[in-house]
């Protein structure tokens, strides 16, 4: 390999660090206009009439829509279509978009803004899962889903559990709790739309080109056709931008209204509103073990507080129960999932996406229930560890997997198991898994989820793919693969993404499937443009590596035409025989364990990290140094989830939707991270290559958990891990109370009767089927 | 974005005409030195202005003399942390300095304006928007305080860190008035009031910082806030010792972040007077100092775990004036 | 609110010094630092996170110390130099922070990128050799949400080395 597997740096370094890279926001078309959106002030309420007269008598006011200009609902699955660019009916949380404005000075739109008269009736806001179980004071929140406010509920039982508890000598039950939190991407939302010649042009800072396309479509009644979605250069997404938003389609239809570029770009506070973060999830867990600590039978509960719109939310339900199977053997599993609505800013997808809080709860469940068994918790879990080549309980195929040697490393580098006791020090350990890419589309349709087309001419190389890079190196990876297969260096390669006009699609960057899916696409396509280049080559009577490839493409045009090549991707059928099945599956999983040190004040509750030591199981690092990358900032994420970070209410409203409340770790917070790259090869993956945006990110706030219970005696089952909390939980072991800060008890939620799925067969050769 | 409201900006060349424009334009002009806090606040619409009126005339040095040290009201934090005369002679001064905010914020801000900081709310520290959504309270645009319905009064924090400091040090200011020229203790800038938590007249300029070095003088500031930078105090301990060998002869304390002034802990100074600061001594004097701090729910964490760190604070700066050295980073 | 834009605009004309070109401008006074470069002199590669002075994505230099351009007002920067992104490199070549910060890959999505390398700028003009702790000081007023620091701590030791 020439490129594959160097720390190359990054294709698209020099116009970032010169500050060229345009950004949605850096875009100023000629007679641009500026769009704000009103917002409602009432977590829920609704809506009797609205008044824009005023606002449009403001001179430099061009335009004043509301919903009934936008009336058509969208939503990013299909199951819920439940939002729309503009209500004019009902308010269901603060900073729901109400109306919006073009201008010529934004200024002068946020003055327009304030001059519109809206009549609300006020309802009662629901403002916790408790409340969203109970019967509603005034009404619903949506008019569909399940009882009260209830959103969704599942249930689905693998294998023999009853049995499985049955035969267990060691029963254990645990509730806990983690709280929501942001992206807080850098770059605030932004989006641009022009309309020219009957055909609208949106620049956008998301994550998926292909779903604002659709929605837009959908939304504004115009043929895909007569659409063009481009990514801008990307500030940030974590998740945060994979939904389609309402100022996406706002922006577009006032271009359309007025003939001129409409650009809208959120302010801080709106980026909170607009949010999609983690959901606030409790959780109850029971599982059965044996004497030396082997699971017999597992059952957990979720229940999420999703925020008043559906977005990802049914995946996001499913996937806080999918996972626990990939990294522990499970022979016999029941799942019961709850969302429910209430009146805050909807929550979505968010790095690990509706799996770091099961993960939180399920390893330090596990480090509990070793401890009540005696066992040391890190062999405990080890001996549960599933192996390559196997099927879960649950249908999941697991393929390559470097638990083990995830888990060594860290221990080992660490010293974990040689560490001095002593008190206000602890060190913590816990490990997980995630997707290469989900398995399954958002929404069904038998078409590959990624196709590159390969260009050659003139001596130079441009791939197209829809993918989006949104700082993850999606773009780098795509180019290393691409000059790997045909002797270049990536930044010979030529890129064009991400823009509905002139690249193939791509489902976008979520899921951590970019690698492994536009990867595999682009593998394809390379190799088919590279044996065409070959084949003529070999008829000059040469070998490709002797031509320089300006020559070999000269050669290659001469013999076949125009040079292009396509490939694509479409993941194998493996979602097992059940309805909800299609969430959990992916081609390949990642695996990370992760090591934390700190210190923890008894007097104060102040935790301090001193170290992470974090081994990721990338498969194959197609460039090392961006998997480190996306390592240490998944790390930095997960700490500051475990330790500050929170999207919490009060009085009906976000508490502090700023920069300064909202508490992002400063450089002076951050630890030293060391980083191990563990390699598989993974069988499916370009070159063995896996994630490893998403993964490193879930074993952190429970390893935390972990080390401040080394280090104090005291258990925090609640991410964040505020002083308060450790105080607390000190202050109640005192008292001869339970050591342990966490939530008191799950509620009653009426999960219907568990479907009942006959697992696969359980030896590995049927696995791999 | 968020911007600026539409402002007419006025360029005094000195604070005297600064103070008659002042007086002239009433409650529509503010002054802006560095801006750092006005202009955030301005941009949330937490002040209804038309006018501001330029302190960049203002000096920016620090003047050493033989016992005083006048810093003028343009020295910015920055430079103020990092003044070796300051360092020297009053350390806590120039550490209190350097923990306001980040870096970038403090080559901007001046010490002038951290001893003028507006008191904050996180009811009221918020954009209009939000603020029309919570519901308006008593410091701005509404009637009733949303920390605490029942109460008359705001309880917005006082959350400078270097006016507690400048009290302990029993520090002076200039102030020019449209009239003249006057000077007051720093402690007596301050109301217990969260709204008009100024006691100066508006019109009147913070010209310098006047303070007084001793031998024997030692200080020392101790914030605690969430992360390493950027965030304002939730209890600061600023302590100013005057010691005779080990024994300490006069003591001043004062507090940041729990009360609608720098709060001033007397009983602490006094009850040290005249002792050796041993570890019983500085707990002691901790729990007194601790005692008139009432932290409300109306910033960063919870209320009762913030008292219960007044004592921390106080006994860490303690601490660190009998060089009994403790592991309390911000 | 509403009636604020009925008031008259106050306009004034100032050269600022950008990138050590001096520029004539009828500014608003109302108008940031930021919404100057950004707006009126296409110099986009300023950054904005939060215009409120929390985030530091927004940093320039002036006169060689890192400032936050969404708190400064134009009218007080007469005479002062003012260091943006765009004016690092030196022509064509790469400032060796920006060199470093692209090879290690200190610049994910890239949004924090121009802040960071101004402060970490002046922090070597001042300290051609800071520590690890010095660096983590002098940035600590920039927000990253991608790298984790590392990388980015990392570049600028590299750099720091190069120019020595
Ligand atoms: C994100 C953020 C974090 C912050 N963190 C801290 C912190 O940790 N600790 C802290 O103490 N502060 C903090 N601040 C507040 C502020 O930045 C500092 O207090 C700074 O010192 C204010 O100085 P300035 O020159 O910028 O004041 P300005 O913003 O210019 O003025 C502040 C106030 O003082 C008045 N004023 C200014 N100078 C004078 C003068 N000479 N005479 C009379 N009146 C005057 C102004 O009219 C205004 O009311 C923070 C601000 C922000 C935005
Ligand atoms: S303390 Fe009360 S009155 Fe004062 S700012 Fe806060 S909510 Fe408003
Ligand atoms: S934009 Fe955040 S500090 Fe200026
Ligand atoms: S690189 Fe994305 S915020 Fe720093």
């Amino acid at each position: 390999m020439k490129v594959v597997g160097r720390p190359l740096p990054r294709v698209d370094g020099a116009t970032k660090v010169t500050g060229r890279a345009v950004y949605a926001d850096d875009m100023l078309p000629a007679r641009t206009l500026h769009c704000k959106i009103l917002r409602s002030p009432h977590p829920h309420a609704r809506i009797v009439s609205i008044d824009t007269s005023a606002a449009r008598r403001v001179p430099g006011v061009l335009a004043v829509i509301t919903g009934a200009d936008l009336p058509i609902k969208f939503g990013i699955l299909p199951v819920t279509q439940d939002e729309r660019a503009l209500e004019h009916e009902k308010a269901r949380y603060v900073g729901d978009p109400i109306a919006a404005v073009a201008a010529t000075e934004e200024e002068i739109a946020a003055a327009a803004c304030d001059a519109i008269v809206v009549e609300y009736e006020v309802l009662e806001p629901v403002m916790s899962i408790e409340a969203a179980l109970d019967a509603p004071k005034d009404e619903r929140i949506q008019e569909y889903g399940g009882p009260n406010n209830v959103h969704k509920l599942v249930a689905l039982e693998f294998g023999d559990v009853d049995g499985g508890f049955a035969r267990a000598e060691h029963v254990r039950e645990d509730v806990f709790f983690y709280q929501g939190n942001t992206h807080l991407p850098m770059e605030q939302h932004s989006a641009v739309a022009t309309y020219v010649d009957g055909r609208v042009t949106l620049w956008s800072s998301t994550q998926v080109v292909h779903y604002v396309h659709r929605a837009l479509s959908k939304v504004l009644e115009l043929p895909m056709h007569r659409i063009r979605v481009i990514g801008a250069a990307h500030g940030g997404g974590f998740g945060g931008k994979t939904d389609p938003f309402a100022h996406e389609i706002i922006v577009a239809k006032l271009a359309m209204l007025t003939g001129r570029p409409v650009k809208c770009t959120l302010t801080r506070e709106e980026v909170f509103y607009a949010h999609r973060g983690r959901h606030p999830v409790l959780m109850w867990v029971r599982t059965g073990v044996t004497g030396d600590g082997r699971i017999t039978a597992m059952h957990f509960r979720s229940a999420l507080d999703g925020g008043a719109y559906g977005s990802y939310g049914v995946a996001s339900t499913f996937y806080t129960g999918a996972l626990q199977t990939v990294t522990y053997d499970i022979p016999a599993y029941r799942f019961e999932g709850c969302r429910v609505f209430t009146n805050k800013p909807p929550c979505g997808p968010k790095r690990g996406h509706g799996t770091p809080q099961p993960r939180f709860a399920l390893e330090l469940h596990l480090e509990k229930i070793a401890r009540d068994l005696d066992l040391d918790p890190v062999e405990m879990k080890r001996r549960n560890f599933v192996k390559p080549d196997t099927r879960t309980v649950n249908w999941l195929r697991v393929t390559s997997c470097g638990l083990d040697e995830c888990a060594d490393k860290v221990l080992a580098a660490s010293r974990f198991r040689e560490r001095k006791r002593t008190p206000g020090h602890g060190m913590g350990f816990a490990i997980s898994t995630y997707l290469s890419g989900a398995g399954t589309a958002i929404y069904w349709n038998d078409m590959p989820h990624s196709e590159v087309q390969i260009k050659v001419d003139r001596g130079g190389v441009t791939a197209y793919c829809g993918a989006m890079e949104i700082g993850q190196g999606s773009d780098s990876v795509l180019a290393t693969i691409v000059a790997e297969e045909l002797g270049l260096q990536p930044s010979d390669v030529r890129l064009v993404t991400a823009d509905t006009d002139t690249t193939p699609i791509d489902l976008g960057s979520y899921s951590s499937r970019v690698t492994f899916m536009a990867g595999n696409a682009a593998l394809e396509a390379a190799r088919k443009m590279r044996a065409l280049l070959v084949e003529a080559v070999e008829a000059s009577g040469r070998k490709y590596e002797e031509v320089a490839f300006e020559e070999a493409a000269v050669l290659g045009e001469a013999r076949f035409g125009a040079l292009t090549t396509a490939g694509s991707y479409t993941p194998p059928k493996i979602a097992g025989p059940y309805k909800g099945s299609g969430v959990g599956p992916s081609p390949a999983y990642s695996f990370s364990a992760c090591v934390v040190d700190l210190d923890a004040d008894p007097r104060t509750g102040l935790v301090n990290v001193n170290k992470v030591w974090i081994a990721h199981d990338v498969g194959r690092a197609i460039n090392p140094l961006s998997v480190e990358g996306q390592v240490e900032g998944s790390v930095y994420m997960g700490l500051g989830e475990a330790l500050m970070e929170e999207q919490v209410f009060r009085k009906g409203l976000h508490k502090w939707p700023s920069m300064l409340e909202y508490k992002s770790p400063t450089f002076l917070d951050m630890p030293e991270v060391e980083t191990f790259i563990v390699e598989t090869n993974d069988p499916e993956g370009p070159y063995g290559a896996k994630e490893a945006g998403q993964g490193p990110l879930l074993p952190v706030p429970p390893a935390v958990c972990a080390a401040v219970f080394d280090a104090l005696g005291v258990w925090i089952d609640e991410i964040p891990v505020t002083p308060e909390k450790v105080v607390e939980a000190l202050r109640r072991r005192e008292k001869g109370e339970p050591p342990r800060y966490g939530p008191p008890r799950f509620p009653s939620i009426p999960y219907p009767p568990a479907i009942k799925v006959e697992p696969p067969p359980r030896d590995a050769a049927a696995a791999a089927r | 974005m968020l911007r600026l409201p539409r402002v007419r900006y006025l360029q005094p060349k000195a604070a005297r005409e600064a103070a008659a424009m002042a007086a002239e334009h009433g409650a529509r002009a503010m002054f802006v030195a560095g801006g750092t806090d006005l202009l955030p606040k301005l941009k949330r619409r937490q002040f209804e202005v038309d006018t501001l009126i330029g302190l960049d005339f203002l000096p920016r040095s620090v003047r050493n003399g033989s016992v005083d040290c006048v810093i003028d009201a343009g020295v910015t934090l920055s430079v103020a942390s990092r003044d070796p005369h300051l360092r020297d002679s009053f350390a806590g001064y120039a550490e209190a300095a350097g923990l306001v905010s980040s870096p970038p914020l403090r080559n901007a801000g001046t010490i002038g304006g951290n001893l003028c900081v507006d008191t904050r709310c996180n009811y009221y520290d918020m954009t209009h928007e939000w603020r029309k959504a919570a519901g308006f309270c008593l410091k701005k645009d509404g009637d009733i305080c949303l920390v605490a319905p029942s109460s008359p009064r705001c309880w917005a924090v006082s959350s400078s860190d270097t006016a507690p400091m400048a009290i302990a040090l029993e520090g002076v200011v200039s102030l020019t008035g449209p009239d003249g020229e006057r000077e007051l203790p720093v402690e007596a800038l301050y109301r217990d009031d969260g709204i008009d938590y100024m006691a100066k007249q508006p019109a009147e300029v913070v010209t310098s910082l006047r303070l007084r070095a001793a031998p024997n003088l030692r200080t020392a500031y101790v914030k605690l806030r969430r992360r390493g930078s950027i965030d304002f105090p939730i209890a600061g301990a600023a302590v100013a010792a005057w010691l005779d060998g080990d024994t300490v002869t006069r003591c001043r304390v004062a507090l940041s972040a729990v009360a609608s002034h720098p709060l001033e802990a007397r009983a602490a100074g006094a009850f040290l007077a005249g002792r050796k600061l041993d570890r019983e001594t500085v707990r002691e004097a901790a729990e007194l100092a601790a005692k008139p701090a009432k932290p409300l729910d109306n910033a960063d964490l919870g209320h009762f775990w913030r008292k219960r760190m007044v004592r921390v604070v106080v006994e860490e700066a303690l601490g660190r004036i009998s060089d009994q050295t403790g592991g309390f980073g911000g | 609110m509403k009636n604020e834009v009925l008031r008259d605009v106050q306009r004034v004309v100032l050269t600022l010094d950008v990138n050590g070109e001096a520029r004539e401008l009828l500014v608003p006074v109302h108008k940031t630092l930021l919404e100057v470069l950004r707006e009126d002199m296409q110099l986009t590669g300023t950054k904005h996170g939060c215009e409120l002075g929390e985030c530091g994505t927004c940093t320039v230099l002036v006169d060689g110390r890192p400032m936050l351009s969404c708190l400064a007002l134009p009218v007080q920067l007469r005479g002062r130099a003012i260091t943006t992104v765009e004016g690092l490199a030196g022509g064509s070549n790469l400032h060796p922070l920006q060199a470093a910060f692209a090879e290690l890959g200190a610049a994910q999505c890239g949004y924090c990128t121009p802040g960071m390398l101004l402060a970490a700028k002046s922090l070597l003009d001042d300290n051609a050799r800071p520590s690890r702790e010095e660096i983590k000081e002098a940035l600590a007023g920039n927000l990253c949400r991608c790298t984790g620091y590392a990388k980015i701590l990392e570049a600028v030791e590299l750099a720091a080395g190069r120019m020595t």
